[in-house]
């Protein structure tokens, strides 16, 4: 008899205990969304409401001139350009990790551990020591100030090459055999067999490609001399330098920066939260 | 012809990535060190017979280079102040969205993940104006209940306060997760064991799951640390390493001496001092991980 009521004393805690922890992550989940929620709140609110001395919460006068003046004024148009170009360089340079990635899994080459081991050194290399010299190599070859001098420095990635490595020890032999029996070149082996079965590490391996094309920011800072080669980043953070003041319009360039990388990552979390454990547990 | 290319398929395949890395990761390395022991800056780029070895002057020069001294105060203080706030608030969040059974709680993960991979500058600019003394929604906030204005990013302590909250705010997401997938590896026996022995829920927290959790945890303030080491982004675009030079990192230091100042030379000494210490902290973890013994 002590018993059972013991555990519907035990259950009905656990119960209550539950809503804690629910209330207490949600609190804490507001005061972490508030940075963003104020920041969407602001970006459509004229400037002088938003400098006004009595702030206000929701806009009391709602207005998207903030985002057009981004577009027309402040040459969002060409840093979107820019960053699409980033990023779809940066899928070129997707296509060469799984590529790496592959050669390391599936073939015994002299010196494949080796050269392994290299790859997965760049990884602990931090990128303060690499900016000038790779600066100073980029100036030897002329590439200052071009999309090229851009790209290439961050194509290719060991993080990225690992992770393919891992997933493709796991693509049986046997179909690689028997297309290769069928006569296949090696690379239409690698494209027809071994990408199309890679389909679920390119989904994770591409938002995240993605989200880091979208917000590069240090290399295009460094090597981009003139405008016309600025990324988003860039352009937001000389927004805030020579426009200081003008902070609705900051906001609205921030908004616009940050809503899209949410709504990606709202869709594709269960996607990006496991790619990412994956790397955490290595 | 296809037979060879067949045979030598892998290197191939492993060519152009590993060319890439060699010239924008490795030999940059060696460029780094071969150059600080140069007075190479802009005059020596235009022509490279002004350039003169001078030895390790760059490093005797930068350990008494009072702003250099400042960095590494500062990115200490980033470092020992913020790594435990990022391992106590994320642990907390996670233990507490492991515990909760209602789908609900997987909603949470996403909320304190978002922070995470949102663009710096974006997240920098935004707080810049959170921050502002007089027009932010913080000060604001503090008016509202009569409380005097914080001086977030003017006063040269407040402002790497300032900072290490908005960076412990970006950490919370990767470390929760990383948290949250090691708890969900402790097995459900130890727990129903210790209940039946009549632990309560705390007795199980810190005599079961933080044992446990202890390579995580260590993994978490490794990474955390070697990641602050090279805080960059927040203090640049925020507070341009001021005000006083109180927020300037190791790394905006070794930005200003390389790419607004062009000394290049000296820049690539100071980076290399980075290096052996991030090398230092590696090492330190790979050594301590060997002597951590498995449950």
């Amino acid at each position: 008899m002590a018993g059972q009521s013991q555990l519907k004393l035990q259950k009905k805690s656990s119960k209550t205990q539950q809503w804690v922890a629910g209330v207490i992550l949600a609190l804490g989940g507001i005061l972490v969304c508030l940075p963003f929620i104020w920041m969407l709140l602001s970006a459509f609110k004229p400037e002088s409401e938003v400098v006004s001395l009595t702030p206000t919460l929701f806009p009391k006068q709602w207005t998207f001139s903030n985002f057009q003046d981004l577009f027309k004024n402040m040459n969002f148009f060409l840093y979107l350009k820019n960053t699409l170009i980033v990023v779809l360089c940066s899928f070129i340079g997707l296509f060469l990790n799984a590529m790496a990635g592959y050669g390391f899994a599936k073939f015994n080459f002299k010196g494949r551990d080796k050269l392994f081991y290299l790859v997965l050194a760049t990884m602990m290399i931090p990128g303060q020591v690499t900016m000038i010299p790779v600066y100073l190599m980029l100036n030897a070859m002329g590439l200052t100030n071009t999309m090229t001098g851009i790209v290439l420095p961050g194509l290719v990635g060991a993080f990225s090459i690992f992770l393919f490595r891992q997933f493709m020890t796991t693509i049986p032999n046997e179909m690689l055999e028997a297309a290769r029996l069928d006569g296949a070149s090696e690379f239409r082996v690698f494209m027809q067999i071994v990408l199309p079965m890679s389909k679920s590490i390119f989904a994770v391996q591409g938002i995240l490609t993605f989200i880091a094309g979208w917000n590069s920011f240090l290399w295009p800072l460094i090597i981009a001399n003139d405008e016309k080669l600025y990324t988003l980043s860039v352009g937001l953070s000389l927004l805030k330098g020579q426009y200081g003041g003008n902070f609705a319009l900051q906001m609205a360039g921030s908004s616009f920066m940050v809503i899209p990388i949410i709504i990606i990552f709202i869709f594709f979390q269960k996607h990006i939260i496991e790619g990412y454990n994956i790397s955490g547990m290595k | 012809m296809k037979k060879y290319l067949n045979r030598h398929t892998p290197y191939f395949f492993i060519a152009p990535t590993l060319i890439l890395l060699t010239v924008f990761s490795l030999i940059p390395i060696v460029v780094a060190l071969v150059i600080s022991f140069t007075d190479i800056d802009l005059a020596g780029l235009a022509d490279y017979s002004s350039i003169h070895f001078i030895g390790l002057d760059n490093y005797k020069n930068i350990i008494k280079d009072p702003i250099f001294i400042k960095s590494i105060f500062n990115t200490l203080f980033y470092v020992i102040f913020g790594v435990p706030f990022v391992i106590i608030i994320s642990l907390a969040i996670a233990l507490l969205i492991n515990f909760g059974k209602a789908r609900i709680f997987k909603a949470f993960r996403v909320i304190f993940y978002m922070p995470s991979i949102t663009n710096v500058v974006a997240v920098a600019v935004v707080w810049s104006y959170l921050y502002n003394p007089t027009l932010g929604l913080f000060n604001n906030i503090l008016h509202f209940f009569h409380l005097p204005s914080v001086p977030w990013l003017t006063d040269p302590t407040m402002a790497k306060v300032s900072l290490i909250i908005l960076a412990v705010w970006r950490a919370i997401g990767l470390n929760m997760i990383i948290f949250i997938a090691a708890l969900q590896g402790i097995p459900k026996t130890y727990y129903e064991a210790a209940q039946l022995d009549g632990a309560n829920g705390w007795q199980q927290l810190f005599k079961i799951t933080l044992p446990l959790l202890r390579y995580a945890i260590f993994f978490v303030s490794v990474t955390t640390m070697i990641g602050w080491l090279q805080f960059f982004e927040e203090p640049f675009i925020m507070t341009d390493g001021g005000p006083l030079d109180s927020t300037t990192s190791v790394a905006l230091f070794i930005y200003h001496n390389g790419f607004q100042l062009s000394k290049f030379g000296y820049a690539a000494a100071g980076s290399f001092i980075l290096f052996i210490a991030i090398i230092i902290v590696t090492l330190a973890q790979f050594k301590l991980q060997k002597k951590d013994v498995e449950y």
